[in-house]
């Protein structure tokens, strides 16, 4: 079959989870490719995009980090709207980090887009010896509310592309258009643009 | 809490957000505390629950979904081409916001709604003016339109920082019922007090009003999708990203003075329930935190409404009426706003409606705006301050904001998030620079 060269898939994937358990660490590896052992809190890296080839297409994915929002419950609404994608993650090393996850797994079906992808996500695999969550515990979990779960180690890469990836099957295989009708969305853009060059939807 | 701030901002409004984003981006440690647990104080957008919970109603599920409504406590729209826009720009905070066009606008004239017409070609088919008065408003449109404060020979003889509106409008032999509309729905100004005032700012806001409309088609102003509560969160989320701390349901129980009188500090609750104490070298704040060192200018009287069909003779999704002081007998217009589904504020088939306008007396003030609306299925009246803050803040660093007015769109909500800015740093705020670059994985 000829190549479809259709424009990539663009969806809007969230990071959720207590502070340190690694959310910016899984988004650099997964981006960039980088790992640091003390990466500092999150400060202004929080919009990173990444493409991921399917067989049959391509999935952009808008990631959103939370810019350490949670730390005092302070994150806003606007988060986790429109986002099609939501990847909690927790600390295989700390029940506390575990427990918050399944807050925000809530807090996501109770105020998220109801079709969201939801992926459970238990980072620093790496860390095996001071493990504290069994694998068996969180995957009986992910599924008795029907979500996706992969241990990761955003240092040593393990499983950090295989969940970006099934995430990206997961999602739908065309573009939402739950979209309101009517006229077109609107990025504002440079005002120097002049109108025309203004007014596309979806693509600027 | 605990901790050293350069800057303490009290209150999520979109003012002290706008404010936090950009003290963070320009590298400021910035605490920003709310009392609410939620983003957006005055200039929030509340659900359908919250709506009826703040006037002490029953909520009626009979008109949806309470999720689906995002209701603005401070409606107002966006001029396309205005302050708002370069500020969302600069920022890059754009990047996290969705707009759609506001469908029309309209304004009242001898007891009908008409379009607004503000181009040349518009002012020629309008049944606004009259025949012969159609030439002079399109003369005085492509007037305002070449106009350049910095190029004399586009000024046509007129020195506009003297002459007043009123004369301008003579030299142009424009009839009363023109100069009502050009005012109120193209200048949007809501009282005729410009008419004496020199022309050149009156021309300047015609002109931002022709210039928004030309950049995406249907009317000037832009809303953004989920509603007006979204702006405040982008920016908050700017401050985050640049290293800003929130903190949201935190009741501030006192601010802390130094032997200078100078603001030092804030003593909240910490989560265990005891005094915690920041340190900071200034304060923002909106009028809320410091109700002693302000004072009310004029009232709002405001009629919030949800129908079940649109307002406007051509039935758009969103429109703004303005209903001009002269031709409903008043001291001040009445503006009605209608947003609906389409920009993702209602349940599908419902309309949210705002009526308000500056009142001394009471919702009998609204009643001309009241009757475009016809049959409504819900409705909610109060009347609120304008709160302006007594002092600039250079004594007791105490930088204070004003209560959102009672104008149909942003631009004076920006003039006080500039005159913020000017007030802490000794500097006009220049919205040409770019603040924020994005970053390559962008």
């Amino acid at each position: 079959m000829a190549a479809q060269n259709k424009s990539p898939l663009n969806f809007k994937l969230v990071l959720l989870g207590e502070g340190a358990v690694g959310k910016s660490s899984l988004v650099l590896r997964f981006v960039r490719g980088q790992f640091f052992d003390y990466q500092e809190s999150t400060i202004g890296a929080a919009f990173l995009t990444q493409t991921v080839a399917l067989n049959d297409t391509t999935v952009k994915f808008e990631i959103w980090d939370t810019a350490g929002q949670e730390r005092y419950h302070s994150l806003a609404p606007m988060y986790y709207r429109g986002a099609a994608a939501a990847i909690v993650v927790y600390d295989i090393t700390s029940t506390d980090s575990f427990a918050r996850a399944k807050s925000w797994v809530r807090e996501l079906q109770r105020q998220g887009n109801p079709n969201i992808v939801i992926a459970l996500a238990g980072n620093k695999s790496d860390l095996a010896s001071k493990r504290k969550v069994e694998p068996d515990e969180a995957r009986q979990y992910a599924e008795e509310n029907n979500i996706m779960f992969m241990e990761t180690s955003a240092k040593t890469a393990s499983n950090v592309n295989e969940l970006f990836v099934q995430i990206a099957r997961k999602l739908p295989k065309q573009q939402q258009q739950d979209k309101p009708s009517g006229s077109a969305n609107i990025k504002v853009n440079e005002p120097k643009q002049d109108a025309k060059a203004n007014n596309c939807s979806g693509s600027c | 809490m605990d901790g050293e701030y350069d800057a303490i901002v009290l209150g999520t409004g979109l003012k002290e957000c706008i404010i936090s984003g950009i003290l963070s981006v320009d590298g400021k440690k910035v605490l920003h505390m709310d009392r609410n647990d939620y983003y957006g104080g005055e200039s929030a957008s509340i659900n359908l629950n919250q709506l009826f919970q703040r006037f002490g109603a029953q909520p009626n599920p009979a008109l949806g979904n309470s999720r689906d409504f995002n209701i603005d406590l401070a409606p107002k729209f966006i001029m396309a081409n205005g302050k708002l826009v370069k500020m969302l720009i600069m920022t890059n905070v754009n990047r996290y916001l969705e707009f759609k066009q506001v469908d029309g606008s309209y304004v009242l004239k001898d007891g009908k709604i008409n379009k607004v017409p503000a181009t040349g070609t518009e002012a020629a088919s309008t049944p606004l003016v009259g025949f012969f008065e159609k030439n002079r408003l399109r003369k005085f449109l492509v007037f305002v339109q070449d106009f350049d404060r910095n190029e004399p020979k586009t000024h046509q003889g007129h020195n506009l920082q003297r002459m007043t509106s009123q004369e301008l409008f003579s030299k142009f032999g424009l009839e009363k019922g023109t100069v009502d509309f050009i005012g109120h729905a193209l200048a949007l100004y809501d009282n005729d007090g410009y008419l004496t005032r020199p022309a050149e700012e009156m021309v300047e806001r015609c002109k931002l009003y022709g210039e928004s409309l030309a950049r995406y088609g249907k009317s000037p102003y832009l809303y953004p999708l989920y509603g007006l509560g979204e702006l405040p969160q982008a920016f908050a989320r700017l401050a985050a990203v640049y290293g800003g701390t929130y903190m949201l349901h935190k009741p501030i129980e006192r601010i802390v003075y130094n032997s200078a009188g100078e603001a030092c500090g804030v003593v909240s609750m910490n989560e265990e329930g005891k005094p915690a104490f920041a340190k900071c070298k200034f304060i923002v704040a909106d009028p809320t935190y410091f109700p002693d060192q302000c004072r009310v200018t004029e009232k709002v009287v405001r009629c919030i409404a949800i129908l079940s069909h649109p307002i406007t003779p051509g039935s758009e999704p969103s429109a703004q009426i303005i209903l001009p002081q002269n031709q409903i007998g008043r001291t001040h217009d009445v503006y009605v706003f209608c947003v609906s589904a389409s920009h993702m504020v209602a349940a599908e088939g419902k309309y949210i409606a705002f009526v308000s306008t500056i009142t001394n007396v009471a919702s009998e003030e609204l009643k001309d705006g009241l009757k475009i609306l016809g049959k409504v299925d819900s409705f909610f009246f109060d009347v609120y301050d304008i709160k302006v803050p007594n002092k600039l803040g250079h004594e007791d660093k105490c930088y204070i904001s004003k209560s959102y007015d009672a104008s149909s769109h942003f631009e004076h909500t920006s003039d006080d998030v500039m005159d913020i800015y000017e007030r802490i740093y000794g500097k006009p705020l220049d919205l040409s620079k770019t603040m924020v670059n994005l970053n390559p994985d962008e």
